[in-house]
């Protein structure tokens, strides 16, 4: 269900999910059966060396658990996951240990991010210290090194996490996920938390690193702006589904799903003389434990008929992008409502 | 650079904390007070007139020197066996400063590290640990002491055991539920992502942010320690006579109560103004560690 793969595409693949899937069952009291909430329902993707999967969607859509599955802080309830040429299912704990540093993530809240207890020296050297045997000397360098490199100064290194602001602990965060020479970044609405200027010199920082490491990255966030800067290809999610898939030019250019639609006319553009169309959704995002039957999208969708409350859609290749909707790969025009 | 050498320095972690510490009046007159009974406890050989287990035949129950009849050979008088007040108080301030400092180590330690596995590994171990400590709470603490105590015997160990056990489930509950807040938070994830193993993950990234209200609650447990243990020496399960403990002294003087107050009153006294000076700086603590309640 990924996009067709080249052979110079799969050399540079670091990460390969395969209907990826990860259900929670949540207790509803004493006398009633667990319910099983679908966080992750299918998703598949490859992340490559120095290009970004950007995950958009409202809260409550699967992002995050996206980032933890990738993360392997949580195994995935089905679905494959190869990173570097590794299964995940199914591997031994040691082998996870030994992917552990492949694989980095940096969190949207950068004041919960760091312990407050640590200075930024041993914030920084402690990855090393858990994962290698270098002496101490050469860990405080390296710590150095890098921390010249997210642009912190010198003398931080001898500071509290408290004696920064926003944006300089979220280089720290970077600075912390990049010192095992991960492969993969995962970034956790890395900006959304920061002020508009941080955002920028972060996004640009982060651009800087990615070509610096070669690095993957898999970028979430809600924000189509910051999307459509960094993002080679787009992925949006809705209620743990795909519901499109595609290059960034693609999805931005020309959106098919009626979801993607209303997410991108709801951008707001600095430009007063543009008239834009705003696509409202009605009602309210249903909830993730009682989701709608058929396409999860159908009761807020514009364009729904009858087979969308039936049937389930699956992602299926349409022009550039790969889109889950019955009214744009199976349209029956007579039957759609207005 | 010139703006840099301008910029005042941020007070270190030590001293801001002892600026907001020093903002509570009777915080820091309970650590003055804590500070001269440790004094005392420390050279009380020195500062002793008597051996606090000499009987003075010759002079029992000696008033006080304010009382009518006081003699300046025993400033605080003597007990029904002749024994020098003044010494047996003094002396009596190493024995509950011990029981208090070891009752509160000891609790803390274990109590740390049962709240910590509770935390860490939740399911059966957390709900065997919370069921222990529940079990332990439901029992009023002095009847559960004593019932300690009739099973292992009255001796000073003993009493230290005893009002262990008894204290134990305060430092299990505090540090579980604050392990539990740490854990959920982001840097506990950031530290498990790059591989930090469940040991170190424990001690060296959550335990150190659960030790604000650990501190409190180890300063506070040692008057109630203290107190506990005067209570069982009273009822004569704790240190057993000659030792000069403040409950068993209280014991063994309260047939005086009516002719001869002082006896019992001296080492009541003492008690009280020990408890009390490390309640006074133990709400101080709490006050200068908790940055909600700071006035900065």
């Amino acid at each position: 269900m990924s996009l067709p793969l080249g052979n110079e595409r799969r050399m540079s693949q670091v990460l390969n999910a395969q209907d990826l899937t990860r259900y929670y069952s949540v207790s509803r009291g004493a006398f009633k059966e667990a319910a099983i909430l679908k966080a992750v329902d299918g998703a598949s993707f490859t992340l490559e060396r120095g290009k970004t999967l950007a995950v958009v969607g409202e809260s409550g859509c699967g992002k995050s658990t996206l980032a933890r599955l990738v993360t392997m802080i949580e195994l995935p309830t089905s679905g494959g996951l190869n990173i570097a040429g590794h299964d995940i299912v199914g591997a031994t704990s040691q082998t996870l240990r030994g992917l552990r540093p492949k694989v980095q993530i940096v969190f949207q809240n950068p004041y919960g991010s760091l312990n407050p207890r640590q200075k930024i020296g041993s914030i920084l050297e402690e990855p090393l210290l858990v994962n290698t045997n270098m002496p101490k000397a050469e860990r405080g360098e390296k710590a150095r090194a890098m921390m010249s490199r997210v642009g912190l100064r010198p003398e931080h290194y001898e500071r509290y996490p408290h004696m920064f602001s926003g944006g300089q602990r979220q280089r720290i965060a970077i600075a912390r996920a990049l010192m095992l020479d991960p492969e993969i970044l995962v970034l956790d609405e890395p900006v959304s938390a920061l002020d508009i200027s941080i955002q920028a010199q972060v996004l640009n920082l982060l651009a800087k690193l990615q070509q610096q490491h070669n690095l993957a990255y898999l970028f979430i966030s809600h924000d189509l702006s910051v999307v459509k800067h960094i993002a080679d290809e787009v992925m949006v999610m809705y209620l743990g589904r795909v519901v499109e898939q595609g290059t960034r030019d693609s999805i931005f250019k020309k959106p098919q799903h009626p979801y993607t639609k209303a997410l991108l006319s709801a951008t707001p553009t600095p430009d007063p003389a543009r008239k834009r169309e705003r696509i409202v959704l009605k009602g309210e995002l249903p909830s993730p434990l009682n989701p709608p039957a058929g396409c999860t999208f159908h009761p807020r969708c514009p364009i729904a008929f009858e087979k969308c409350g039936r049937e389930n859609p699956n992602l299926v290749a349409h022009e550039q992008s790969l889109v889950a909707c019955h009214a744009v790969n199976d349209p029956y025009p007579e039957t759609k409502a207005a | 650079m010139a703006v840099e050498t301008l910029t005042q320095k941020p007070p270190g972690p030590l001293l801001s904390f002892w600026l907001a510490f020093r903002e509570n009046r009777g915080a820091v007159i309970g650590l003055a007070i804590v500070c001269f009974v440790v004094f005392i406890a420390v050279f009380a050989n020195f500062l002793a007139p008597y051996n606090p287990l000499e009987q003075y035949r010759d002079f029992t129950k000696l008033p006080p020197i304010w009382a009518e009849g006081g003699n300046w050979a025993h400033p605080l008088g003597t007990d029904p066996l002749g024994r020098d007040m003044l010494s047996r108080i003094l002396y009596g301030s190493r024995i509950s400063l011990f029981i208090g400092l070891s009752v509160m180590l000891v609790s803390a330690v274990v109590g740390v590290s049962l709240g910590l596995l509770a935390a860490f590994w939740g399911g059966m171990v957390d709900v065997i640990i919370i069921r222990v400590m529940d079990l332990i709470m439901a029992i009023p603490s002095l009847v559960l002491a004593i019932l300690i105590i009739a099973v292992i015997g009255p001796n000073l160990t003993n009493t230290i055991i005893a009002v262990t056990i008894v204290y134990l489930p305060r430092y299990v509950r505090l540090v579980r539920a604050s392990a539990l807040s740490e854990l959920s938070k982001d840097y506990v994830v950031a530290a498990r992502v790059a591989g930090v193993g469940p040991w170190r993950l424990m001690i060296k990234t959550v335990l150190p942010n659960c030790m604000a209200p650990l501190i409190v609650q180890a300063a506070l447990g040692i008057s109630d320690a203290i107190l506990e243990a005067a209570g069982l020496g009273f009822l004569g399960l704790g240190a057993q006579p000659p030792m000069p403990e403040w409950g068993s002294m209280l014991a063994d003087s309260k047939d005086l109560i009516t002719s001869h107050p002082w006896v019992m009153a001296l080492p009541g006294m003492a008690i009280l103004i020990t408890v009390l000076a490390i309640n006074l700086m133990g709400d101080g603590l709490r006050d200068a560690l908790d940055p909600r309640l700071r006035k900065s």
